[in-house]
């Protein structure tokens, strides 16, 4: 670790510290459970899992409303977007995600709802006032990760067998530029600032870290785990702190997360957490990242401030990805 | 909405100029956005293949029509809409050849059609004979079908890349998971065809390799008897009992019976209570259509929805092998034959392949390196390498004849 890297670290527990001593309110983490056909709520104070919300079939993508009142839940076999109500856990809508939907996002301004049509190579936009889709783009083969920049002007889509990242203009919805990374990509999302675009490819096993305006790789981080085989280590979720100093690369296979250093790219650290980590979310305080560990049925809360599991969380069958309101 | 989009989209290309990109708006702007660009580069891909025999000893097993074709046409379909954003034109050509056809001669025509790969599911000897004239033109055949260790040792080519995994690399998959299982002791009966014999070879040497041990050998004749009668299951009943009688102890019963003659017939019917492995039961392959790990179901149900029916090892290996070029010309950027190819056989080149890792070819012979998986005529039983089985270089080259054992000298 660089010392610069080592003073920010310091600085960040420093903070988290300060954190501490204002009691945390009790956050929810809504956990999609591929298999289960559920969504797991879990408490991070009580650190427990407190209810189960019931969902229709293969629930993957999901997300909270920015105003926190609703949780949404891609279901790749029905075909379809259910809408939850946080307070009373009851399915109150739909929205026309297209067929097998898989990851979506909300665009910062919380207007506009993008999700991957993954056996139709396209992305459907869905207003989320009117909850109808308003446009569908052709991208490459097998879409998945979507991620909007924090201006909510440009869409990255990766699509897997393609093995590019698509970036799209939120407004007319042309495709400006398609860039070729290693196989599989799976996720991306921007910092904070966005000032950067980190893109993980799946087989490739790489982070790729792309300059937004010139769309060009700046950095391509791997991952070496001592004792796990290089195949093994298959990156998919990403999370980046809102000040941009550290990002969680979730290992899948690898049952790692790597702590990367958000400025040098440098790899800090592995986490063991459960088997085949997939994607996760902060509590809205950032005081914890919770992953969800498909094969071994949990999620591992990581403390991030000082970059350890701290405990592990029986959730449904085959969790998918977390997602957490903003309060 | 969507065919508008895609003309959009022939105006993108990958990694354009900030001055290009700047052209796009104008470019959508135009109903038929081509205009405004070259034509896109022309990758023809041939697709060989003889007369398969339709004869299974399950009605379930009889190959579809297109068998194997249906796997290369899909994967046509995904490249050219990759090909959309790297302005690239994807098309195959099927090519069929009957006995006593020339098959030079079908090469010539491939190749004065501007074909430069050709996906071949043949027998080895035919495959030898499309290598040798495809050498001349320029010609590159990935094989897709046959498992013949030799093509891959003594005969092998240096224009040839095989995909389809070779009757070692099954029998090594298969023994590490009956090992795995300590299930060591095999009793191992072959069919008496070529092919069935070929395969027992390569069980033996696979029994070596990992630690097995074959108790016994039995050869079942093929007596050209029918092979569904009205009374067969009574006859079959009556005969597999009695042909598995007597066995020293054994652990599993092993079967090399690529022939389609008796293995079938097995499970369920042995003297001795004792799992199938090897041609029936515990089969080892390269797909199945119960095989939902790494993001296969999607593969899955895009070729449900493109061809009404499950996806078989053949189609996967036809859609691997077309696969390898489209793969090679996106990261090319390259339609250019030489330059593919060289890509290919570059240390820089893999393929995802849904199988949980990335494949790539061995340097010495161009053989894919890929995982076995097992499976029992209803699901996926499980993928080898198993763990524990390390190699110095890469695990998958546990499976099948390793760089010392080589007989391939590529020129």
């Amino acid at each position: 670790m660089s010392i610069v890297g080592r003073i920010a670290v310091l600085s960040f527990s420093f903070a988290a510290v300060a954190m501490e001593t204002n009691p945390a309110a009790a956050y929810l983490a809504y956990v999609s459970n591929e298999k289960g056909n559920s969504v797991s709520v879990v408490d991070t104070d009580k650190m427990e899992m407190v209810a189960t919300i019931k969902t229709g079939q293969r629930p993957r993508g999901i997300e909270v409303s920015r105003d926190g009142k609703f949780v949404y839940v891609a279901l790749g076999d029905d075909d379809t977007i259910q809408i939850f109500d946080t307070e009373t856990r009851n399915n109150v809508g739909e929205l026309p995600s297209g067929p097998d939907p898989e990851q979506f996002t909300i665009d910062p301004a919380g207007k506009r709802l993008y999700v991957a049509n993954e056996n139709d190579a396209a992305v459907t936009v869905i207003d989320m006032a009117t909850r109808a889709a308003v446009a569908q783009v052709a991208v490459g083969v097998e879409p998945e990760g979507m991620s909007v920049s924090p201006d909510s002007r440009i869409l990255v889509c990766t699509s897997e067998t393609t093995s590019m990242a698509h970036f799209i203009d939120t407004k007319s919805h042309a495709v400006l530029d398609s860039v070729l990374l290693g196989s599989r990509p799976r996720f991306s999302t921007f910092k904070a600032d966005g000032s950067e675009l980190w893109v993980t490819s799946e087989v490739g096993g790489a982070l790729a870290i792309i300059d937004p305006t010139t769309h060009k790789i700046k950095q391509t981080v791997t991952f070496a785990v001592p004792g796990l085989r290089a195949e093994a280590i298959q990156p998919v979720g990403i999370n980046i702190t809102r000040d941009g100093k550290l990002g969680f690369i979730d290992l899948g296979p690898a049952n790692r997360v790597a702590v990367v250093d958000g400025l040098t790219h440098v790899v800090l650290k592995y986490l063991l957490v459960g088997q085949r980590v997939w994607h996760g979310a902060f509590t809205p305080d950032e005081k914890y990242l919770v992953v969800a560990n498909g094969v071994s049925n949990d999620v591992s809360v990581i403390d991030v401030a000082r970059q350890q599991v701290i405990k592990s969380i029986q959730v449904g069958e085959l969790p998918w990805g977390v997602a957490f309101g903003p309060n | 909405m969507k065919t508008a989009d895609a003309d959009e989209f022939v105006a993108v290309r990958l990694g354009r100029a900030a001055l290009l990109r700047s052209l796009v708006g104008l470019c959508a702007a135009l109903t038929w956005a081509s205009a405004c660009l070259a034509e896109p580069v022309e990758i023809k891909i041939g697709y060989l293949h003889g007369v398969p025999s339709k004869i299974r000893l399950s009605l379930m097993d009889v190959p579809a029509g297109n068998d194997g074709l249906a796997g290369a046409q899909l994967v046509i379909e995904d490249d050219n809409t990759t090909g959309r954003f790297t302005n690239q034109r994807f098309t195959l050509i099927e090519s069929q050849i009957r006995e006593g056809d020339d098959i030079a001669a079908t090469i010539g025509v491939l190749a004065d059609g501007g074909v430069s790969f050709v996906v071949a599911d043949t027998d080895a000897e035919s495959l030898l004979k499309a290598a040798d004239a495809g050498r001349a033109r320029g010609v590159v055949l990935i094989n897709a079908g046959a498992t013949d260790e030799r093509l891959r040792e003594e005969d092998c080519r240096a224009n040839v890349v095989h995909v389809a995994p070779t009757r070692s690399m099954l029998a090594d998959g298969l023994a590490q998971y009956l090992v795995w299982k300590k299930w060591r002791r095999w009793l191992l009966v072959t069919g008496s065809h070529e092919t069935d014999k070929l395969f027992a070879f390569a069980l033996r040497h696979s029994a070596t390799r990992f630690g097995a041990k074959i108790v016994e050998e039995r050869e079942f004749p093929d007596t050209g008897g029918a092979r569904r009668t009205d009374s067969g299951i009574v006859e079959i009943q009556r005969q597999m009992p009695v042909f598995t009688q007597g066995a020293p102890d054994y652990d599993v019963l092993v079967a090399a019976d690529e022939s389609e003659v008796f293995a079938g017939y097995l499970p369920y019917r042995t003297w001795d209570a004792r799992p199938v492995a090897g041609s029936a039961g515990l089969i080892p392959t390269t797909w199945d259509a119960a095989f939902d790990q790494w993001g296969a179901v999607q593969l899955q149900s895009r070729f449900a929805r493109a061809s009404h029916r499950f996806m078989t090892p053949l189609d996967m290996q036809a859609w691997t092998a077309t696969r390898l070029v489209g793969e090679a010309a996106t990261r090319t950027n390259s339609g250019d034959p030489d330059r593919l190819f060289a890509f290919i056989k570059s240390p820089d080149f893999s393929l995802a392949a849904f199988k949980g890792q990335k494949l790539t070819l061995r340097d010495w012979n161009l053989q894919l390196r890929q995982p076995i998986l097992l499976f029992d005529g209803r699901n996926t039983v499980s993928v080898s390498p198993q763990e524990g089985f390390l190699h110095q270089f890469s695990e998958l080259d546990t499976l099948g004849l390793d760089r010392p054992e080589t007989k391939c000298k590529l020129n």
